[in-house]
């Protein structure tokens, strides 16, 4: 059984060009109902890049809105298996028409149920979490720079002035296969996620990010538009993307006890 | 590619490519950069170069390693980074290129296994090399609005050419300015805020609060939550960031204040 999340999940999305570059590679879906929300920065010379971005919205946004209704299988599965068929989509596209060849797109996504977040994310889009005051990076860039940083060469305040950044080690759409990285988390009420491209977290420290969403998580819209401004009002190098997700209060899954259900009708 | 300029008294003795993964340094003549003086130890330094970040590293010298007048053992070289060993400079030059000879610039790749194993003058030409980025490139443009989001898909045309960078704006005159409030009512009545952080909110939550931005044109109140709007000079604002100006009044739930340059 599946249930209307709108009631549950607030989402808003932002994506802006930036200041400097003439596209927009960034893709972002959101559906509430569902609770679903996917961005994805695409890789690629012309338009490549945002072909591939919007398939993987696309065909992942619709495929797994099915799949969720269906409810066949558990999410991380269906993640697994829609993640797939959208990196077959693309590497398709890439390998049969020479103006697509080599295009790409990273992701970051969630499906939000039963009071867990099933986690997908696949290059250096990222997802953060706060909660009760505590700001923190859930997922772990598939990239150089992160390799560098877990292996000791080099430092996290290092990283940020690295020239090598933009080196993603994994990518959607590259290769016939494609290992996507999921974890399940659970949700409390009150918590707030972001999703991002690196056109944010490259122009915005994370102290700025967090107070952005600490300060106004009341108005998740303006938070949005915060964010998007406080990348470009530092330079706008980049495309850049925000999803927002509060989580407004729990959902669990349906199917309660007669006496919860007696309960919730008298309401 | 990053190379480096090795000197001597301020005389230019001759410029070296930072083409090998490992270029050594020392006085023994196996090293991919010989310096033949005793004040320099057989194996001297390392630097380990990865696409276009490189790092120096001290071997142990006897007379160590120097970077920018710092004794080092291990260092992430910086473009303009000065290496001293013993009376012997080298000048570490990692340069940028313009948008223009690089429209990938910045752009995200995929980092195939591959790329790491050859050199970097062995790279294919497509897909393109890594270009190396720098704040110098960047540059906002004050008063810009933000639209709305964009489309997705394409049009199939080829894009226009890439935009050059703006040239650096000129700071703006707020940019530096650091505004603050003072409250002009109530049981704080007296109280100064000074507005350093980006964004700094004013009220009461789930009454009425409003934020203030700091932001390079200057500092922008916007509303945030409640049922009532700010005011500002005793007119209510809409929806919108509305920019301030020195000694604006300002009221929020009840509360007066001034808002103020005050540097």
């Amino acid at each position: 059984m599946t249930r209307d999340l709108g009631q549950a999940l607030q989402m808003v999305s932002r994506t802006h060009s930036g200041m400097v570059r003439t596209h927009n590679e960034d893709a972002v879906f959101t559906q509430p109902g569902v609770g679903l929300a996917i961005l994805a920065d695409g890789m690629g010379g012309y338009n490549a890049g945002e072909v591939a971005s919007g398939m993987a919205t696309a065909v992942i946004g619709s495929e797994l809105a099915q799949g969720l209704l269906e409810a066949k299988h558990g999410v991380s599965q269906l993640l697994e298996s829609v993640i797939g068929r959208a990196n077959n989509a693309i590497y398709q596209a890439a390998e049969s028409q020479p103006q697509y060849s080599g295009m790409g797109t990273t992701l970051v996504m969630a499906v939000f149920r039963d009071n867990h977040i099933s986690v997908a994310h696949i290059g250096d889009s990222r997802m953060y979490r706060l909660r009760d005051g505590a700001f923190e990076c859930v997922t772990r860039d598939h990239s150089l720079l992160q390799e560098q940083i877990d292996s000791g060469m080099i430092t996290e305040e290092d990283a940020r002035r690295s020239q090598n950044k933009n080196l993603v080690t994994r990518a959607l759409g590259v290769d016939p296969e494609v290992e996507p990285e999921i974890h399940t988390y659970d949700v409390v009420p009150g918590d707030v996620y972001l999703f991002c491209s690196d056109g944010l977290n490259d122009m915005v420290e994370n102290d700025d990010i967090a107070l952005t969403l600490q300060a106004l998580s009341a108005n998740l819209d303006l938070a949005a538009e915060q964010l998007v401004q406080m990348a470009n009002d530092n330079g706008g190098r980049d495309n850049v993307s925000v999803i927002l997700v509060r989580v407004l209060q729990a959902f669990p899954a349906t199917e309660r006890g007669w006496l919860a259900r007696l309960l919730a009708w008298l309401k | 590619m990053a190379k480096l300029i090795l000197s001597m008294d301020g005389l230019v003795l001759k410029e070296l490519p930072l083409a090998k993964e490992r270029t050594t340094i020392g006085r023994k003549p196996h090293n991919d950069i010989q310096i033949d003086n005793l004040a320099i130890s057989g194996e001297h330094a390392v630097i380990v170069t990865i696409l276009n970040d490189s790092f120096l590293e001290d071997m142990n010298s006897t007379n160590g390693t120097y970077v920018n007048g710092q004794p080092i053992k291990k260092h992430f070289l910086q473009n303009n980074d000065v290496v001293e060993l013993g009376k012997y400079r080298l000048k570490y030059i990692n340069e940028t290129p313009t948008v223009a000879q690089s429209p990938d610039f910045e752009k995200t790749m995929v980092l195939r296994p591959d790329m790491m194993r050859k050199a970097p003058a062995d790279a294919p030409p497509a897909p393109a090399p890594v270009r190396a980025q720098t704040d110098t490139q960047t540059g906002f443009r004050p008063g810009q609005s933000m639209p709305a989001g964009s489309s997705l898909g394409g049009s199939g045309l080829p894009p226009p050419p890439p935009p050059l960078a703006p040239p650096p704006p000129p700071p703006a005159a707020s940019a530096n300015q650091v505004g603050a409030i003072q409250i002009l009512n109530g049981a704080n009545a007296g109280r100064e805020l000074e507005l350093t952080k980006t964004l700094t909110t004013l009220g009461k939550p789930g009454l009425q609060v409003a934020v203030i931005t700091r932001r390079p044109q200057g500092y922008f109140i916007t509303h945030v939550e409640g049922a009532n709007m700010p005011v500002v000079n005793g007119r209510q604002l809409d929806a919108q960031a509305h920019p301030l100006e020195d000694h604006d009044v300002i009221e929020i739930a009840g509360v007066k204040m001034e808002f103020f340059i005050k540097r």
